[in-house]
C-alpha cells in the first residue's frame, strides 16, 4: 500500500511506539553523549563543561578497569557455558528418554524464578562452612570456603549463579529448533552407519547455527544488562573483584550522585551493545532469524 | 561425547548398554543438579529455623516462616503493586505494539527501513542500561515513585513489536482485502482480522513479557520509594537487606511466596509455557 | 503490615471522635522514612511509638516508609528530594551529614529551637554523638539509633579451651592468645570453629576505625574533607586486623559477610567476635549457650566508633510541616522514648537522662550487657563523615578487602585509598 493517505495512516499507527521509545532509548542516549561531557550538577554548584575529563578519569579510575575486565571474564566465562549447556538440555529433552517432561521442568524452572528470589536463597548456600555448598563438599575433604568474600571466587559465583538461572531459558530456543529439524534426516543417516556425534557434529549442529547465533548475541546482552545478582550477593565485592559495568554504574549513579561520570561509564556500555547490535544487524542478518 | 541417549537408536551390545546407562544417569543428575537449589529452599522455608544448616527428613514442617515473612513486610501491598504494574505494562504494550506491527506489516512508507532499524535498537540497548538518564526524564515528567514510571519505558517494546510483525506477515493478503472490500478501515481490519489470526502469539508475548516484568528488579528499585509503589520484586530486596543478621529460613519463605504465582501458574501450564517461549523465540 | 493499618485506623478513629464537630483543620500529615536495618520485627515498635505519638499530637500524623538499608533509605530520600516529593523527616546515617548538607537536602534544626525546653533537650546529647550532627556551628541531625561496636563471647568455648569463662579478651594480643586457643581444626586441617570473626562486607571502614582509635590515630577530619588513610597508626591497626586472619590464622580469610557474622557466633563456628551494639538483643534471644559481652579490647587506650542514624529534617517542604517534623523528632528523641527504643531495639539512647530512667535502670539490673554500649561513651570517637560520604567510604572498604583478602599490603593498600580519598576531597576544601 502506498498513497499520500497510507503514508499517514502508517506514522500514525506507528507514532505511539515511535514517541516512546524515542523518549526512552534514543533520546536519553544522546543526551547520555552530551551529559558524558559535563560535571555533575550538586546543590548549588551548576554542571560545567569538562570536554573529555570523565573519560580521562576513567582511565585513570582502577574501579572501572576492574569492572571492564570482569564484565569480559563474566561474559567469556557464562555465554559459552549457558549455550553448551542449553544445548545438551535441549537434546536430552527432546530425546526419547523417560521423564523427559520432569527434566524439562526442572531446567526450565530457574528461568521463571525472579532472580532476585533465586540469588536471595542462593546467598545462603554461599556461606562457609554451614551453607548447602560446603556441606555438600565437606564428606569429600573441602574445607570451609569463603566464596563471595573471597577475590578468587566471588565472580566465579555469581557466574554459576547466572548459568544456572539461564541455561534453561536458551533451551527453549534449541528445543524449538531441533523440532523443526526433520527426523528423516537422522534416520537417513542412521541408515547409512554414520555414527550420532558425526550426525550431530555434520548435520544438527550447523542446522541449528542460526539458533546458536540467536542465542549468543541475547546471552552477551544478559551479561551486560542483568546485575540484580551483584546487588544481593556481592554487592561488586570484595575489593571490586566482582563489580560488574551496570552495577558500576548504578552505583556512581544512584550511591555516589555523580551523573556526570556516570554518563560517560554508560557510554562504554553503550559503544559495546552498539558494536553488538552492528555485529548483529549487519554481519549477521541473513544467518539469523531477523527477516 | 557420544549422543547415544539422546537419539533414538537400536541398543545394539552390552557394551553400547552400559554407555547407555552412564548417560542415562548423567542426564538424570544434571536434571538433579538443576532442581536441587529449589527444593532445598522450599525444604527451608517449610522447617523451623533451627533446620537451617541440619538436614533432617523428619523434621516437622511448619508454616511459620510464611507467616513471619507475611506479616514482616506489606507482602499483600507489593503482590498488589506487581499485579497493577504488570497489567499497566502488558495492556499498554498490546496496544503499541499492536499498531506499529501492523504499519511494518502492511504498510509502505518513506523511511521504513531505518525506522524499522531503529525500534530493533532497542532489543540490544534496553532501558535498564539507561537509567541514570531515564530517571532523570521521570524527575522531569513528575512520575517519579508512581506505577508509571516503572512502565513508561517498556510500554514501546521491540521485541513485541518484531514478533507481531512476523506474526501479521503471515496473515494471507486476501483476508486483508476481503475486509476492506466490506468498507472496515485499518483500525477494523486490524482488529477484526489480523488480532484473532495471531491470539497464540498475544498469549505467547503476553507470558513473556509477565515473567519478564514479574522479575524485573533493577529499573523499578531505581524509581521507587515507597510501599505503595513497590513491586515484589524491590519489596523482597528491601526485606532482605539486612545490616546485622538474617534468618534463611524466612528469607526462602519469602523468596518463594514471591514467585508462587508464576511458579504456580507454570507448574500447572508447564506445556503451554513452553510452548509460549518457544513460539516467542523463533520466527 | 496489617496491624500496622489497623493503628492508623484506630488512630483516625480515636481523632475523629475527640475532634468531632471541633472543626479542626485536617491534620498535618508527615512522612518518615525509616531503615529497617536490625535483625527483628523494628517495624513494629517503630509503629506502636508512632501511633502513641499521634495521640498526643492529634493535629499530626506521621506516616513511616519502611525504606531497607541505610544506604537504600540515603538513596531513596536524595531521589525523593530531587523529585520535588521529599519526605519531611527520615532517620540517615549520621555519616552521610555532608552529602546531605552538600546537595541542599536537609535544614538546619536551629531555627525550630525556641523554648526554654527545647534548648535543654538539645544539651541533653552526649557530645560525641552530636560530632556527626553539627556542622558550620549549626544543627543539622539529632541522634536517634546510634550504636558502637561491642565484643562477643561464646563461654562454653572459652570453658572448652581452658579459658576463664567470665573475662573476655582485655587488649590486642590476648585476643591473639584466646583466638589461637579457640581456633579449633578436624583430622584434615580444616577449621571447624574460628578463634575470631570481624565483619568486612559492608562499611568495614568503621570497624577498622576501632581499631585505629584504640592504637590512638584517627583516620579523618571531623571537617570532613581530609582524611589520613595513610597514617602509620591506620597502617598499623589494619595490619593487626589483617593478621588475625593471614599470620595467626584465627580469623576466616577473605571479606566476612555482616549478616551471616552473628550466626556464625550461634552455631558454634565462631568463638569470638565483634558487631553493632544494635546486635545484643538479637544474640541474647538467638545465642544457644551463655555468652559474655564487653567493650572493644585495647591497645594504646581504649577506643570504638560510634555509628547509627540521624533524624534529618528535609528541605522542600512547607513550613508548617516542618513544624511537625521537629515535634516528631523532639517527642521520639525525649528521655522516655529514647530509653524505650534503645531497650527494645538494643541502640545506645544517646542521652545521659534516657540512661537514668526507671525503665533502663530496671533493663540494665536485669540484662547488665546493655550498659556495655553506655560504659564505652568515653572512648567513642565519631564515626568516619566527609563529603561525598558513599564514595569516600567506598574507597576505604574496598581497601580494607584488599588487605583482608591478601590482594595488597595494608600499607599499599591504605595509600593508595589516602591517594583516590584526597583526589575526591580536594574540591572541597
Amino acid at each position: 500500500m502506498t498513497g499520500a493517505k497510507n503514508q499517514i495512516t502508517a506514522w500514525l499507527l506507528l507514532l505511539p511506539a515511535v514517541v516512546l521509545l524515542a523518549a526512552f532509548t534514543h533520546v536519553p542516549a544522546v543526551m547520555t553523549f552530551i551529559n558524558s561531557f559535563y560535571s555533575t550538577p550538586r546543590g548549588t554548584r551548576p554542571a560545567k563543561f569538562k570536554g573529555v575529563d570523565q573519560y580521562a578519569n576513567m582511565l585513570a579510575d582502577p574501579v572501572f578497569l576492574a569492572a571492564l575486565k570482569n564484565n569480559a571474564i563474566y561474559a567469556i566465562g557464562t555465554v559459552p557455558a549457558a549455550i553448551g549447556l542449553s544445548l545438551l538440555m535441549a537434546l536430552i529433552v527432546n530425546s526419547s528418554i523417560r521423564g523427559k517432561s520432569l527434566l524439562r521442568m526442572s531446567f526450565f524452572l530457574p528461568t521463571v524464578l525472579p532472580m532476585i528470589a533465586v540469588a536471595n536463597i542462593w546467598l545462603f548456600f554461599y556461606t562457609p562452612g554451614y551453607g548447602l555448598i560446603d556441606r555438600v563438599l565437606a564428606p569429600f575433604g573441602f574445607a570451609e570456603t569463603n566464596w563471595l568474600g573471597d577475590p578468587s571466587t566471588a565472580l566465579g559465583s555469581l557466574m554459576v549463579l547466572a548459568v544456572w538461572k539461564e541455561a534453561g531459558f536458551f533451551m527453549i530456543f534449541y528445543l524449538a529448533a531441533l523440532q523443526q529439524i526433520s527426523p528423516s534426516l537422522s534416520e537417513a543417516a542412521s541408515l547409512e552407519g554414520a555414527s550420532r556425534w558425526y550426525f550431530f557434529r555434520r548435520v544438527t549442529f550447523p542446522l541449528l547455527m542460526p539458533t546458536t547465533l540467536f542465542v549468543l548475541i541475547n546471552a552477551i546482552i544478559n551479561s551486560f544488562r542483568l546485575i540484580d545478582h551483584v546487588i544481593v550477593l556481592t554487592r561488586g565485592g570484595p575489593d571490586n573483584a566482582s563489580t560488574l559495568l551496570l552495577y558500576y554504574i548504578y552505583q556512581t549513579g544512584f550511591r555516589f550522585w555523580d551523573t556526570g561520570y556516570a554518563a560517560a561509564l554508560t557510554m562504554v556500555l553503550l559503544a559495546l551493545l552498539a558494536a553488538l547490535a552492528f555485529i548483529q544487524f549487519g554481519v549477521l542478518d541473513r544467518k539469523v532469524h531477523y527477516k | 561425547m557420544t549422543l547415544t541417549a539422546l537419539t533414538d537408536q537400536p541398543v545394539h551390545s552390552r557394551g553400547q548398554s552400559f554407555w547407555r546407562a552412564v548417560e542415562l544417569a548423567g542426564c538424570y543428575l544434571l536434571g538433579a543438579l538443576w532442581v536441587l537449589p529449589l527444593f532445598y529452599a522450599v525444604w527451608m522455608a517449610f522447617h523451623a529455623a533451627e533446620y537451617e544448616v541440619r538436614f533432617d527428613l523428619f523434621a516437622p514442617l511448619t508454616l511459620g516462616n510464611f507467616v513471619d515473612a507475611w506479616n514482616a513486610a506489606p507482602f499483600a501491598r507489593y503482590f498488589l503493586n506487581t499485579f497493577v504494574l504488570i497489567t499497566v505494562i502488558l495492556a499498554s504494550q498490546f496496544v503499541i505494539c499492536t499498531l506499529a506491527a501492523y504499519a511494518f506489516a502492511r504498510y509502505e512508507f518513506r523511511g521504513k527501513t531505518i525506522v524499522f532499524m531503529l525500534v530493533l535498537l532497542q532489543l540490544m540497548i534496553m532501558p535498564e542500561v539507561l537509567l541514570v538518564e531515564n530517571y532523570r526524564t521521570m524527575v522531569k515528567l513528575g512520575v517519579i515513585d508512581t506505577v508509571l514510571a516503572m512502565g513508561l519505558p517498556y510500554m514501546a517494546s521491540a521485541f513485541g513489536i518484531f514478533l507481531l510483525r512476523q506474526a501479521f506477515l503471515t496473515v494471507p493478503k486476501e483476508l486483508d482485502d476481503a475486509a476492506r472490500v466490506e468498507g472496515a478501515g485499518p483500525l477494523g481490519i486490524l482488529l477484526k482480522v489480523y488480532v484473532p489470526l495471531s491470539r497464540p502469539i498475544y498469549v505467547a508475548y503476553g507470558l513473556v513479557s509477565v515473567s519478564y516484568h514479574w522479575n524485573n528488579l533493577l529499573w523499578p528499585l531505581v524509581v521507587t520509594n515507597s510501599v505503595s509503589t513497590r513491586p515484589l520484586t524491590v519489596g523482597l530486596q528491601v526485606f532482605a537487606s539486612p545490616d546485622q543478621g538474617v534468618q534463611w529460613s524466612i528469607i526462602s519463605a519469602a523468596a518463594l511466596m514471591t514467585s508462587a504465582p508464576l511458579l504456580i501458574g507454570f507448574l500447572l501450564f508447564q506445556r503451554q509455557f513452553v510452548q509460549s517461549f518457544m513460539r516467542a523465540g523463533i520466527k | 503490615m496489617r496491624t500496622h493499618y489497623g493503628n492508623w485506623l484506630g488512630t483516625i478513629l480515636l481523632g475523629t471522635t475527640f475532634t468531632f464537630g471541633a472543626a479542626q483543620a485536617a491534620p498535618v500529615e508527615v512522612n518518615f522514612y525509616y531503615p529497617v536495618a536490625i535483625g527483628g520485627p523494628v517495624t513494629k515498635i517503630v509503629d506502636d511509638l508512632i501511633s502513641r505519638f499521634e495521640a498526643s499530637h492529634p493535629d499530626i500524623k506521621v506516616k513511616a516508609i519502611y525504606s531497607g538499608t541505610y544506604s537504600e533509605t540515603i538513596s531513596k530520600s536524595l531521589a525523593a528530594y530531587k523529585a520535588g516529593q521529599p519526605p519531611e523527616v527520615a532517620v540517615m546515617l549520621s555519616a552521610d551529614l555532608f552529602t546531605l548538607i552538600d546537595e541542599g537536602a536537609i535544614a538546619p534544626l536551629d531555627g525550630f529551637i525556641k523554648t526554654d525546653e527545647d534548648k535543654a533537650w538539645l544539651k541533653g546529647f552526649s557530645p560525641v554523638f552530636m560530632t556527626n550532627s553539627q556542622s558550620d556551628a549549626k544543627t543539622w541531625g539529632i541522634p536517634f539509633q546510634r550504636g558502637t561496636t561491642v565484643f562477643f563471647w561464646n563461654k562454653d568455648a572459652f570453658k572448652e579451651a581452658g579459658l576463664n569463662p567470665d573475662a573476655g579478651p582485655q587488649n590486642w594480643e590476648e585476643v591473639v592468645d584466646f583466638a589461637t586457643r579457640l581456633t579449633r581444626r578436624d583430622t584434615n586441617g580444616n577449621v571447624t570453629r574460628w578463634g575470631m570473626q570481624v565483619p568486612s562486607s559492608l562499611t568495614s571502614y568503621w570497624l577498622l576505625q576501632g581499631y585505629v582509635a584504640q592504637n590512638g590515630g584517627t583516620i579523618a577530619e571531623p571537617t570532613g574533607d581530609k582524611t589520613y588513610f595513610d597514617a602509620p597508626e591506620v597502617v598499623e591497626a589494619l595490619q593487626y586486623w589483617t593478621d588475625l586472619a593471614l599470620k595467626h590464622k584465627v580469623m576466616k580469610p577473605g571479606v566476612i559477610e555482616w549478616a551471616t557474622n552473628p550466626k556464625d557466633f550461634f552455631e558454634g563456628r565462631a568463638a569470638m567476635f565483634t558487631t553493632t551494639s544494635g546486635n545484643l538483643t538479637n544474640v541474647k534471644t538467638n545465642a544457644p549457650f551463655p555468652f559474655g559481652v564487653q567493650m572493644l579490647p585495647e591497645h594504646k587506650k581504649r577506643g570504638a566508633p560510634t555509628s547509627g542514624g540521624n533524624l534529618y529534617i528535609f528541605n522542600g517542604t512547607a513550613p508548617e510541616k516542618q513544624e511537625a517534623a521537629f515535634q516528631f523528632v523532639k517527642w521520639l528523641t525525649s528521655a522516655d522514648q529514647s530509653a524505650e527504643w534503645s531497650i527494645k531495639t538494643g541502640y545506645i539512647a544517646p542521652r545521659d537522662d534516657a540512661w537514668n530512667t526507671d525503665a533502663m535502670q530496671a533493663y540494665v539490673k536485669e540484662f547488665p550487657g546493655a550498659a556495655v554500649p553506655h560504659d564505652q561513651i568515653p572512648h567513642m570517637v565519631p564515626e568516619l563523615s566527609t563529603h561525598e560520604n558513599q564514595r569516600v567510604a567506598r574507597v576505604i572498604d574496598d581497601a580494607i578487602e584488599a588487605a583482608l583478602t591478601g590482594a595488597k599490603t595494608p600499607a599499599d593498600a591504605l595509600a593508595a585509598a589516602q591517594q583516590e580519598a584526597e583526589r575526591i576531597l580536594q574540591d572541597y576544601r
